[in-house]
């Protein structure tokens, strides 16, 4: 989580700097449901990410350094500069892609189930997507054919409240993603998305059931998204007051308070954590911003396999 | 050498390339158990069952997505779209997906897809069942598009594209799929991207896909009683296209009429007109003639119909024209 947030907070610093190649949307806030629940996932299992793809990506252990590299749009990315922040992939470490398209992910991961089961491997995939996706038609073609097919999909639609500029309660009828699950006869779930431990019980749940061939489910982890859509976003059309509300239930925190207490770790062994994180993204930005541009002659390499 | 119908030989395409293949699946609407609506699908269900053989929800978002995602991770998926129209349900995961995946991953996955669907009209459907989208297709980069005019290309084409690691939009004129033709049994493969030179002919080529083969043929007949001779080229693929095969043509004939039964504005016709003016113009003796089917839907009387599509007496008009002056 530590790791995720100072990704984030370090590409805010190279667009300042006018190193951003177009845009990035941050995941402070969310970290918990990323790492939560990529915790739950076993080798040989896929993801399918979002637009606000970075914290998935750092949850299965990419590195931050070549993630960095695709972002600055330089030759070490992971997709050579030609993806950008918002199609981030590793297929190696199970990470299908982030996606530009809002829902576009979703039949994909329904798609890689049913790949995954007709070549007998007992995978899951975990489908990440935002709450404005779950309405979509996708989304409800997707937790169909998946349901019908019983598919191996874990659904995690983290809800962090807003649209680029609409808020979940003024766009989503119903009130509740996760009620939305019921339509379609499978689990759903709702949890606090900023409790990391909450979202890896829920995560593990569901993976388990699935790999006990259960079929899918859905699980709606509530959030907030502390930055603005993108680090494009100039007006911030949402109240201080609840951008504030938000950033005192921070899940880093809340995750810290609760290792000290429990006595799973000691305030030096987080420290210790925070220079590590410190190191490692200072290192990924060196390593980003000494990569070269890509060789222009790649611009038309790559179209066709 | 035996003789089977169009639809028998995709059919047989698909059974010997899912007995070679144990990750090669098809899936869509009505495909399983009634064998497709046009009956390509026959008999799968029984020979591979229903985890190869996949009847869908009526989704086209989800069909394309599970093809997108089955090639993702390592299988080969051979979807199927009723009607080529339906396929603008599912047109976000065709073009942002499966066209563009390989390109935004910098080359680090594939797409192997192969998209089935019946084109154009000609059965009173109405503008709803009877597009041809093709050129809407070959415009997008990533994608390949297949056009085959005859049962053995239908079958050696279909192979093709299988076994192909990039999106094939693989196209079946619905009135061609009765049509019959030898088509050798066993591993017969027709190689994505190149044309085929149908009748040789030194006075006017005539460049045409699909259904439009046979009735550049039909047309190249009337004209030789005239004593004009015709060279017919399918061109099978339409992208890649084979320009070769159609410049060698030009360069003897010096006249062109490409015929294309989608529309004519902005259509596939355009594409192969415009690259005919540009690489071989100083061969041209006459402008290069489109022969298209008119813009407008497709009405559902016949005799609309019929008024707007091409017919073989356009075709022999146009290349009357050409030899003109």
């Amino acid at each position: 989580m530590c790791l995720i947030r100072a990704f984030e907070r370090e590409i805010h610093v190279l667009n300042k700097d006018g190193l951003v190649s177009g845009t990035a949307h941050l995941y402070i806030g969310m970290e918990a449901i990323a790492v939560g629940a990529c915790a739950a996932m076993a080798d040989g299992d896929f993801l399918t990410s979002t637009h606000r793809g970075h914290g998935h990506c750092i949850a299965r252990h990419l590195d931050p350094a070549r993630m960095m590299a695709e972002i600055l749009g330089r030759s070490d990315g992971y997709c050579r500069g030609k993806g950008g922040s918002m199609h981030i992939t590793d297929r190696s470490k199970g990470v299908l892609g982030a996606d530009g398209i809002v829902g576009g992910g979703i039949p994909i991961a329904v798609g890689a189930a049913y790949g995954l089961r007709l070549m007998n491997k007992s995978s899951v995939v975990f489908c990440f997507f935002g709450e404005g996706a779950s309405n979509q038609g996708s989304f409800h073609e997707a937790l169909n054919l998946a349901a019908i097919q019983r598919l191996s999909v874990v659904f995690i639609c983290e809800n962090n409240q807003w649209a680029l500029s609409a808020p979940f309660v003024a766009t989503t009828a119903g009130g509740s993603v996760a009620k939305r699950a019921a339509a379609y006869g499978i689990v759903g779930e709702e949890v606090d998305g900023n409790d990391i431990d909450a979202v890896f019980a829920a995560a593990t749940r569901a993976a388990g059931r699935a790999r006990e061939g259960l079929g899918p489910a859905l699980i709606e982890c509530q959030s907030y998204r502390w930055e603005g859509h993108s680090i494009f976003t100039r007006q911030e059309i949402r109240q201080q007051e609840e951008i504030d509300d938000w950033k005192r239930r921070d899940p880093i925190e809340r995750c810290r308070r609760k290792l000290i207490e429990t006595q799973m770790a000691s305030a030096e062994d987080l420290a210790l954590i925070e220079t590590e994180v410190g190191a490692e993204i200072a290192r990924a930005a060196e390593f980003a911003k000494s990569s070269p541009n890509p060789d222009e002659s790649s611009a038309l390499e790559d179209i066709y396999a | 050498m035996r003789q089977i119908s169009f639809a028998v030989a995709l059919n047989e395409a698909l059974k010997e390339e899912m007995r070679r293949d144990p990750v090669v699946f098809v899936a869509g609407e009505d495909i399983g158990k009634m064998g497709g609506l046009f009956k390509v699908t026959q008999g799968l269900l029984e020979e591979f069952g229903a985890g190869r053989v996949l009847d869908t929800p009526i989704s086209e978002a989800a069909i394309a997505g599970l093809g997108v995602g089955g090639a993702l991770v390592g299988t080969r998926p051979v979807i199927e779209f009723q009607f080529l129209d339906f396929i603008t349900i599912a047109m976000d995961q065709i073009i942002n997906h499966a066209a563009k995946l390989r390109y935004m991953t910098g080359g680090m996955v594939s797409v192997p897809l192969v998209i089935r669907a019946p084109v154009c009209g000609g059965i009173g459907l109405g503008a709803q069942h009877s597009q041809s989208l093709e050129a809407w297709f070959v415009h997008v980069p990533g994608i390949k598009v297949v056009m085959p005019a005859t049962p053995r290309d239908a079958k050696g084409l279909l192979k093709s594209a299988i076994r192909d690691d990039n999106p094939v939009l693989f196209l079946e004129h619905r009135r061609l799929y009765a049509a019959t033709g030898e088509v050798p049994s066993g591993d017969h493969m027709v190689p994505l991207g190149t044309a085929e030179v149908k009748r040789e002919g030194s006075d006017v080529t005539v460049v045409a896909t699909g259904r439009t083969v046979s009735l550049a043929l039909a047309a190249a007949d009337r004209l030789s009683e005239q004593a004009i001779k015709i060279e017919v080229i399918d061109l099978r693929t339409l992208k890649p296209f084979d320009m070769q095969t159609i410049s060698n043509s030009v360069g003897k004939t010096n006249r062109v009429v490409v015929v294309n039964d989608g529309w004519r504005t902005c259509g596939y016709a355009a594409e192969i007109v415009a690259s005919i003016q540009s690489e071989c113009f100083y061969d041209l003796d006459f402008p290069v003639q489109r022969v298209c089917n008119k813009d407008a839907p497709m009405p559902a009387a016949a005799a609309l119909e019929r008024s707007l599509m091409v017919s073989e007496e356009q075709i022999v008009a146009a290349c009357s024209a050409a030899m003109s002056s």
